[in-house]
């Protein structure tokens, strides 16, 4: 009995002096032992070769039938604005054919609208072997099969375990960290183990999540006093981006785990946490933030506009209030490789640790960031105008969707003053400028 | 995982809304998975409020209409056969079906279903008239505020004088398809699916 214990013992403290020689040690240093790059190439040979082999069994089996579902477009949709579509060569007056126009807009809306599809899943163009994307993809071939269980196996056997020991001490050297730090006086020496501190444990997790990421144009790295804004597809973006470099975080206060951190964090760094309360008050938030800014010595803020998780294949509408406090914006975009792994929170399903258990049985977190050139408010140009300007160059950058719809749609309805704009529009086009009835001219 | 088998459609069910709705056998899968998502009770059957969180459809001021249409009379939950349903009157009209014979029932997708379908969105009460209260109705839902009860009145009067052909002050469907008969319903009635 007591043998066995001692054989156990041994072997948890091999893997922990392994975790620690082998990733703690160098995530210290920012080194890189090169496994995880050998570990990405061989999933890309192997996940080819998977494509391959589903189209073949595919292309055999059912030569006559569909082709894949390969995307999730159901329908060509009809961009006929209002004008076009009731007025015709017709200006004004009501016809009874104009609720067809209504009518074809809403049934298309219900077959496939540009919002709610953002906040689940995107759907993939092979599958990656991952069990739960297997929905539209069924049995093909015993070496598929074979290779799929080997892959189980790495994942839920070698790989899981790994990533929750290094997660494990990732998350309590930032707890322990940072409270330590947080005890010593503000100076130079504080911000430097601070900065030390944060980067090294979101080294050690972003290895926890077998993280590959490709930093583009870093001359264009947030500086200090800026305000660095990204899109938003899950928490571990925090970490993508504190991996190269170290930020204030600006965001709600969390309770759990996250609180936890939350709180041992700020010791150390100015974070800005707010209460849920707080948060509503939109001055005490910029007030806060321009304080922030104007010392030219704390680090960069990092804000997600879109202030909810989105399924990476769009940006949606930034809230203005980034963009009025001032400063530089340095604009960051992240877009996930889906292949290796689904990087969107579905927060209204999964809990966060359910959520990180899935992250961590897929195959890896492969991104890139690209840092886009800074930019400030123009002359004249309204908070609006410019957070708009700001999320095109994002999405242009990322090959992503831009949509103007408020991500907070995702818990939220839509407020009524949309379809009293459509109201509007089409009350101008039946009775003109809004004058008279039949018979006036229609304004353009 | 368990969720999982209640996401597959069964093989006979497909084929069975196939023959009822001339959708394909992947444009049938494509559209369950859509129903499943939109789902959010995860019962197999879609309710108003499903719709509703649709933020397209809902500042749709025919929206809540077109939801309707959904529900057949007096309930509150749609299944996947009815949803299929109601979205084949939107199928376009291909060349095939026009030749088709006559004798077999009508596809849901024909000009005269389509206008069918728009009609009930007028016709609340289901009484197969649009009165001059039903009308004014759907007008006060297109225009929202922005128009006078009186002004309203007006169009709601001359839109009825100029179908009404049996003196009752009423629409009836044959009213109907004869007003809109110069009107491409086919295009404007109908979606893109692709194949």
């Amino acid at each position: 009995m007591e043998g066995l214990l001692s054989v156990i013992l041994g072997l948890l403290s091999l893997w922990f002096t392994l975790a620690f020689l082998m990733i703690v040690l160098p995530s210290i240093f920012g080194l890189s032992l090169g496994i995880s790059e050998l570990y990405i190439k061989i999933l890309v040979k192997t996940l080819e070769w998977a494509t391959l082999r589903i189209q073949k069994g595919i292309r055999e089996k059912r030569a006559e039938v569909q082709k894949i579902p390969s995307s999730n477009v159901i329908i060509q949709r009809d961009h006929t604005t209002m004008e076009e579509a009731i007025a015709g060569l017709r200006r004004g007056d009501f016809e009874l054919s104009d609720a067809f126009y209504y009518c074809k807009k809403g049934l298309e809306a219900i077959v496939e609208d540009e919002v709610t599809q953002r906040f689940t899943s995107e759907e993939l163009v092979s599958w990656n072997l991952l069990t739960r994307t297997n929905i539209n993809f069924h049995y093909i071939s015993l070496r598929l099969t074979v290779v799929w269980v080997i892959g189980v196996f790495v994942r839920y056997c070698l790989l899981l375990p790994l990533r929750v020991t290094l997660a494990t001490i990732g998350i309590l050297s930032m707890i322990v960290g940072t409270t330590l730090v947080g005890k010593l006086p503000n100076s130079e020496t504080k911000n430097w183990l601070s900065d030390l501190v944060h980067l090294t444990c979101s080294r050690i997790l972003v290895r926890a999540l077998s993280g590959t990421i490709y930093y583009h144009n870093k001359q264009n790295k947030p500086q200090k006093g800026g305000i660095c804004v990204a899109n938003h597809t899950s928490p571990i973006d925090v970490i993508i981006l504190t991996n190269d470099g170290c930020y204030a975080m600006v965001g709600q206060a969390h309770g759990g785990l996250m609180g936890v951190i939350q709180r041992a964090t700020v010791k150390a760094c100015p974070h800005v946490w707010f209460e849920r309360s707080e948060m509503k008050d939109r001055h005490l938030v910029t007030k806060r933030l321009r304080e922030h800014v104007a010392d030219k010595n704390k680090l960069p803020i990092l804000i997600f506009p879109e202030g909810t998780c989105i399924n990476n294949t769009s940006v949606m509408m930034f809230k203005k209030g980034s963009f009025e406090i001032g400063g530089t914006i340095y604009p960051v975009a992240i877009k996930y490789d889906p292949q290796f792994g689904d990087a969107f929170w579905n927060s209204s399903k999964y809990g966060i640790v359910s959520y990180l258990l899935r992250i961590m049985t897929s195959w890896a977190i492969v991104c890139n960031v690209w840092y886009l050139p800074p930019v400030t408010r123009e002359e004249g140009e309204d908070a609006v105008h410019f957070a708009n300007r700001v999320k095109s160059a994002i999405a242009r950058q990322g090959g992503l969707t831009e949509l103007s719809w408020d991500g907070g749609l995702k818990r939220a309805k839509v407020k009524d003053t949309y379809k009293q704009e459509e109201q509007k529009n089409y009350s101008m086009m039946i009775i003109g400028n809004g004058s008279s009835a039949r018979g006036s001219v229609a304004a353009d | 995982m368990g969720s999982r088998a209640s996401t597959l459609l069964r093989d006979e069910e497909i084929e069975e809304i196939k023959k009822e709705t001339g959708f394909s056998h992947s444009q049938i899968t494509r559209l369950y998975s859509r129903f499943t998502s939109l789902d959010k009770g995860e019962n197999g059957t879609l309710s108003r409020e499903d719709f509703q969180r649709i933020p397209e459809l809902a500042i749709n001021p025919l929206g809540d209409r077109i939801i309707n249409a959904f529900f057949p009379e007096g309930e509150d939950q749609v299944n996947f056969r009815g949803f299929m349903r109601t979205l084949a009157h939107f199928r376009p009209i291909e060349d095939n079906e026009k030749s088709k014979d006559q004798n077999g029932p009508e596809p849901l997708n024909s000009r005269s279903n389509k206008l069918h379908f728009a009609f009930r969105l007028y016709d609340l009460d289901k009484d197969d008239k649009i009165s001059r209260e039903e009308l004014l109705q759907v007008l006060r839902m297109m225009v929202g505020v922005n128009i006078s009860d009186e002004q309203l009145g007006s169009i709601a009067d001359r839109t009825i004088q100029e179908a009404d052909q049996d003196g009752d002050s009423a629409i009836s469907f044959t009213e109907f398809v004869k007003v809109l008969e110069k009107v491409d319903v086919e295009q404007k009635m109908s979606i893109r699916f692709l194949h």
